[in-house]
């Protein structure tokens, strides 16, 4: 039988630090949307508190931290981020495995907000995008999810078809912003 | 032109796509005769005012939305998610 070897998306293409900011990969581990049936909403997030000890969260926020993390991901539905999901949650919420579906990035340091508003249509900044606040958008043509993780860090969840594109956004803005630091 | 999604918040309109009347969330009964269906299908105003149309946030949380907006002011008036009007289902 074939050997085959497991490649994440961005392989071969990162890390990179410009001007400061470093751009590199994350593996998550399991990533799984889970979309509450109707009506099982209140039941679902008590699962969800009883299996992994995380709150469900609020549309634009996410809860738990680094190797757990629960965040909106769009209309009724989150995504699971680090662990495999409880089998007790199948029967409160459609379950889908993404693993592989994703490319996750983190990209950090002083001028982050800089290189994302070159890319990105909604207000980034730190005094209305805090920590914990999560949003679906777009990073020029593709949809994406940015979640602040701290004052100068944010992680990227891109499809992981399109990574090489992402990957060459974020190095383009951070090139110019660091020209644009430097003179 | 900005959408207030009601999860999102203000976007541009680059994350939105336009999916017409809001007249499909009016459809009417399997046996409501030929004219009622005829209507549904392919009859449309075009008023110079209120509209009410069909957008979906493609590019932020995947709702349907309908967007209430005056064609000649282009003042978005209301947006709610489809999901939360009778015949939205969802």
């Amino acid at each position: 039988m074939a050997e085959l070897i497991a490649k994440s998306p961005c392989d071969g293409l990162l890390p990179v630090e410009i001007g400061g900011v470093t751009l590199r990969e994350v593996d998550l581990g399991h990533l799984t949307a889970l979309a509450p049936h109707r009506g099982k909403e209140k039941s679902f997030a008590e699962a969800m508190k009883a299996a992994h000890g995380l709150t469900l969260p609020k549309p634009g926020r996410a809860t738990g931290k680094d190797g757990k993390r629960l965040i909106w991901f769009g209309r009724a539905h989150v995504l699971l981020a680090g662990p495999a999901p409880a089998a007790r949650l199948l029967s409160h919420a459609a379950v889908t495995d993404q693993s592989d579906a994703w490319a996750a990035l983190r990209i950090e340091g002083e001028g982050v907000e800089d290189v994302l508003a070159r890319l990105v249509p909604i207000d980034l900044r730190q005094q209305v995008f805090k920590r914990g606040h999560t949003a679906r958008t777009q990073l020029q043509h593709m949809n994406v999810s940015i979640t602040r993780l701290g004052d100068d860090a944010f992680m990227i969840l891109g499809f992981r078809s399109m990574a090489t594109t992402l990957v060459h956004e974020l190095e383009t803005a951070m090139s110019g912003v660091a020209a644009r630091r430097a003179g | 032109m900005r959408l207030t999604c009601p999860q999102c918040g203000e976007r541009d309109r680059r994350e939105f796509y336009y999916v017409g009347d809001a007249v499909a969330l009016e459809r009417p009964a399997p046996d409501a005769g030929d004219e009622a269906w005829e209507a549904y299908v392919h009859l449309r105003d075009n008023p110079a005012g209120e509209t009410r149309d069909l957008w979906y946030h493609e590019a932020g949380c995947g709702a349907w939305l309908v967007v209430t907006r005056n064609t000649v002011t282009h003042a978005v008036l209301d947006v709610v998610l489809a999901s939360d009007v009778k015949g939205g289902g969802a």
